[in-house]
């Protein structure tokens, strides 16, 4: 937690967790799929779904969504400059067993037809937590730059990523590797010190095997 | 790395002869890999944010629910044409409070010191002195590296959130971070700094988280000017070598006992205190939550 995390950040309110927190997780679910989004189902859970509409988190996630950050003034006008940019959007509440009680579930289309489905959760200050990808536990702060490569699940990736960040002189901090099944889709998520170059990004996108490669900038850089 | 301690953070400034602040500030160059004039850079942008949502408020706007908007003005409006029994530069502080937190309530644009609930305090504190003394710059600035360290501490041995402590991590944190940014401002040394920061989360211990409806609104808006007065007084307090009888962290280490003895109804939840009584429940029962 740094020093800009008590005095700070700087945001549209009203609350850091409900508000802040929500743009966030809109944001990270925006960059994650690559591409505008097309059209959004949005599930609330917990105080997200008593609270939330109070506290603006759905105009906030759909803020997010739209590649605003948390200090975007046109925030609390979210529905209107989506509905101006023809992307559908619901929202619904729903309860998710053993969540966080900050909580939203976000399917989404983009408009390169891609689909994705995160689950976040918003901690308090602004800081959230990627929990699941595509049902695949992950469970990001992404405060860090992250590096989030999804695979086959077969021997050998991570030496192949780890190798090629060293050349980088690319430290890591954490590395968590989660999968759905024995020999199913494996992700592998990667934090580290040193933003992560571009051509890493291309190097393993080229490689065989891998399925996907995210890059999440650190908060100040986001 | 943040600080686990206030003390140690007032020991590593004596040891090597600077101020509370220039501590904070090596610390975070280091924490973050930032130079000197990259990480006041971030911190100048947050003194503008705050000024600018100072001049953004707008007194005729309500929020969502309408339960908040208007006090700041109407404060304003008392102090400018009467004699406000606590006098000209409390009634401008009273008003600064209640302005920044009904601009967060109404979406507006703010500065979370330590979170968004608790966002009127520092400004209130701070602006009218800046405006009023014609203090320069940089010394708000340190006043603010002085307030982020004391805050950090809070949430590195406590909590910052109301969810996880009541209304005392958040108003009572931003207290304590006030109190000491005053006391730098006014040429105190960093043993006050920290005595006035113990003095004002002490005079905020038990205070409940209790919105109604679930909203930062009521009792929200109003806790920001105890939190802005009480920083004042305990600022005061330590100026004149009034020390806290209980050390500096151990008053944080009271807080984090009293949160987490809280019952959850009291914590962020609308269920308890003044969100559970038969008003309260009537505007919930209104705003369908």
């Amino acid at each position: 937690m740094s020093i800009f995390d008590i005095l700070g950040p700087i945001m549209v309110g009203p609350s850091s967790s409900h508000t802040a927190g929500a743009v966030r997780i809109g944001y990270i679910t925006r960059v994650l799929l690559g591409s505008p989004v097309a059209e959004a189902k949005i599930g609330l859970h917990g105080s997200f779904a008593a609270t939330g509409r109070g506290h603006g988190t759905d105009r906030a996630l759909m803020a997010g969504l739209l590649g605003m950050q948390p200090d975007d003034m046109r925030i609390p006008g979210s529905f209107e400059e989506a509905e101006k940019e023809h992307v559908k959007f619901s929202f619904h509440d729903m309860q998710i067993s053993g969540a966080h009680p900050n909580t939203a579930f976000l399917e989404v289309r983009g408009t390169s037809g891609k689909e994705l489905k995160v689950q976040a959760s918003s901690l308090g200050g602004g800081r959230v937590m990627l929990n699941k990808l595509d049902g695949i536990e992950v469970n990001c702060a992404c405060e860090s730059p992250t590096l989030i490569v999804r695979n086959q699940d077969k021997p050998g990736y991570v030496a192949e990523v780890t190798t090629l960040l060293t050349q980088h002189s690319v430290n890591i901090a954490t590395l968590n590797l989660h999968r759905d099944k024995k020999g199913g889709n494996a992700v592998m998520v990667i934090e580290s010190d040193q933003p992560i170059p571009a051509d890493v990004m291309e190097r393993l996108e080229a490689m065989e095997g891998i399925l996907k490669v995210t890059y999440l900038m650190s908060r100040e850089e986001a | 790395m943040a600080y686990q301690s206030l003390q140690e953070i007032v020991e590593t400034g004596n040891s090597r002869s600077i101020p509370f602040w220039k501590v904070i500030l090596l610390d975070d160059m280091n924490d973050r890999s930032v130079t000197e004039e990259e990480s006041v850079d971030t911190m100048k942008k947050m003194w503008s944010a705050m000024l600018e949502a100072s001049d953004q408020y707008e007194g005729t706007m309500l929020s969502k629910s309408r339960l908040v908007g208007g006090m700041g003005a109407q404060m304003e409006t008392y102090r400018t044409s009467q004699e406000p029994l606590c006098g000209d530069f409390m009634a401008k502080v009273i008003s600064q409070a209640l302005q920044m937190g009904e601009s967060n309530a109404c979406m507006k644009r703010i500065v979370a010191a330590p979170t968004a609930g608790a966002c009127g305090v520092l400004p209130a504190v701070l602006i009218p002195l800046y405006r009023e003394k014609k203090i320069p710059d940089e010394k708000v600035l340190e006043a603010l590296y002085t307030a982020a360290g004391i805050g950090q501490v809070i949430a590195a041995r406590a909590f910052i959130a109301g969810a996880a402590g009541g209304c005392q991590a958040e108003i009572g944190a931003a207290s304590s971070m006030a109190a000491g940014a005053l006391v730098h401002l006014r040429g105190g040394d960093s043993s006050q700094i920290i005595q006035a920061a113990a003095m004002a989360l002490k005079n905020l211990l038990g205070l409940v988280c209790d919105p109604v409806a679930g909203l930062v609104e009521v009792p929200c808006v109003k806790r920001n000017v105890i939190g802005a007065v009480n920083a004042l007084s305990c600022a005061d307090m330590a100026l004149a070598g009034i020390t806290s009888r209980i050390p500096p962290d151990q008053v944080i280490d009271a807080m984090k006992e009293i949160g987490e003895s809280m019952h959850v109804s009291l914590r962020e939840t609308g269920e308890g205190g003044v969100a559970n009584t038969p008003a309260a429940r009537e505007i919930a029962q209104r705003l369908g939550m």
